[in-house]
């Protein structure tokens, strides 16, 4: 029997660009042409000003370590124990929630406000997650 | 909203707490509204409101055989019985019914006729929290609270703090699930769940509920219990992705919530002699001591671990033990409004001498939602 996967995000026509973004290896944010309002998760106005004029771009990639919980137990399906739940503050002020990878899972190397860059995790031919890994230099 | 014009008549738990495997949960909310219609000396036939949270209005109406003229669904996690009891206080303000029953409960533990919480793939969630690893709230809960440590300059000996001086309340407290005492070194050393987050610092899962009964204050003198009178209340929500609030240095549902409560009560922070700040986790007293302006945050975690919140301490806070020790089967805000009634009748376990008045406070979600009630004994 296969082991349990990971959730599986399932896009909607409001998100997919995000997801084909991925994909393609990129990091795609939102912005109001607006207000300039940079924002995330995706939705096809700007929650700041309600304009529907909103174009996608794509972000840098970089961001820094905001918060996370090193999870033990219990262990969501496809993931080993201990693992980092983080929650990354992207260069273009959006935060999002990912993972740490290349990285021991521990206080003392996950240090708040490290620097980080996005690394794609393809989970299917549908769907690529964005991860993070430490910023080299 | 007006202050002191609607005021709590009937309020019980259910008959027991704890581990219920005999009791399915709508028959959990069954023998908490049975509970408190005895205890305000009603009859089912008097209730003309009904609030209910996570089951439907309509099925609890149903199987209690209430024939209601005002319904509240609201569902906003664990503080629904605050927004329920807002709502319910402006309804009869307002002359939409009479009496109001709302009630809770939640066979948390032994998951008999409940449904498990899931998070469809495709909803926000789904797709942005979900992938990433989140496993039910201790995965999620305490995500910013690294950030709030940061921040303010809080340890981790005073975050532990809070488990152990709940745990002196709930000691007093004959229906609390644990009673025996624990030191800062037993919170540190206890099995890991989420870093930072041991296990002592993490809610109870239990089985059981409550009921509140609500009508104005005019009537409420005719009850056979002293009345609790709604003296403020407030409301708000924020975001169901913790990954997505606004800051993790406070909880911007908190800031609303707290702040308006106290606003419509006319009261300020020294006014309070009781106070419930729903802990489903150890940060969660520390953030509503600072959102709802008793103090900055710098100081929340010293204001606790030197002992201002224990039986004893200038502002005794989560008296019942709190979801940490008294019992949490999934949405405890109900019982936080329990212990705040009994302390405002005179009644608790551990009651405060003399309390005028009391501040209950709850979260829903991952600070999702929030709302705030004050009461008083005093009209």
């Amino acid at each position: 029997m296969a082991e349990p996967a990971r959730a599986k995000p399932k896009p909607t026509p409001e998100t997919q660009h995000f997801w084909d973004g991925t994909q393609a290896g990129e990091l795609r944010l939102q912005r109001c042409d607006a207000c300039a309002n940079v924002y995330f998760p995706p939705r096809p106005f700007c929650p700041s000003c309600a304009s529907r004029k909103v174009s996608v771009f794509k972000a840098s990639g970089k961001g820094k370590l905001y918060s996370y919980v090193i999870n033990h137990r219990p262990a969501a399906p496809g993931f080993t124990p201990p693992y980092a739940i983080a929650v990354v503050e992207l260069d273009e002020g959006p935060r999002m929630m990912s993972n740490i990878i290349d990285c021991p899972q521990t206080p003392e190397a996950l240090e708040l406000d490290m620097k980080l860059e996005v690394a794609f995790e393809k989970l299917d031919d549908k769907i690529t997650l964005p991860m993070f890994r430490p910023a080299k230099g | 909203m007006r202050r002191n014009q609607v005021a709590v008549v009937g309020a019980a738990e259910t008959t027991e707490l704890g581990v219920i495997p005999n009791v399915s949960q709508i028959q959990l909310h069954a023998d908490a509204a049975l509970n408190a219609i005895a205890d305000a000396g009603l009859k089912l036939s008097d209730i003309d409101g009904i609030a209910t949270a996570v089951e439907t209005p309509q099925q609890i109406a149903h199987y209690l055989g209430i024939t209601p003229t005002w319904v509240d669904g609201t569902s906003v996690g664990g503080c629904s019985f605050m927004l329920h009891v807002r709502h319910a206080a402006a309804a009869i303000e307002a002359g939409l019914c009479k009496t109001v029953l709302i009630t809770h409960a939640e066979s948390g533990k032994s998951m008999i006729g409940k449904l498990p919480r899931s998070i469809p793939a495709d909803s926000l969630q789904g797709q942005f929290e979900a992938p990433f690893g989140i496993y039910g709230p201790p995965s999620m809960f305490p995500i910013p609270v690294l950030r709030y440590m940061k921040t303010y300059g809080i340890t981790h000996e005073q975050i532990a703090m809070v488990a152990v001086v709940q745990r002196e309340w709930a000691a007093k407290n004959p229906r609390a699930m644990m009673k025996d005492p624990i030191t800062v070194a037993d919170v540190l050393n206890s099995r890991m769940i989420a870093y930072p987050f041991r296990l002592l610092q993490c809610c109870l899962v239990t089985d059981g509920g409550g009921a509140l009964i609500l009508t104005s204050a005019d009537r409420a003198r005719d009850f056979p219990r002293k009345p609790v009178y709604i003296l403020g209340t407030g409301e708000s929500v924020e975001t169901p992705m913790v990954s997505q609030m606004e800051t993790f240095n406070s909880s911007r549902a908190f800031k609303v919530a707290g702040p308006t409560a106290f606003k419509e009560a006319g009261i300020t922070h020294k006014d309070v002699d009781h106070l419930m700040i729903y802990d489903a986790f150890a940060h969660l007293p520390l953030y509503g001591l600072g959102d709802l302006g008793f103090m900055p945050h710098e100081e929340t975690g010293k204001f606790i671990a030197d002992g201002n919140t224990r039986p004893g301490g200038k502002l005794p806070l989560n008296t019942n033990g709190g979801g940490l020790s008294y019992m949490h089967s999934g949405m405890y805000g109900m019982y936080a409004l329990q212990e705040s009634v009994r302390q405002m009748r005179g009644i608790a376990p551990a009651q405060v001498k003399d309390a005028k008045i009391s501040v209950c406070h709850g979260v829903g979600g991952m600070f999702a939602a929030s709302g705030t009630i004050i009461f008083t004994n005093e009209k």
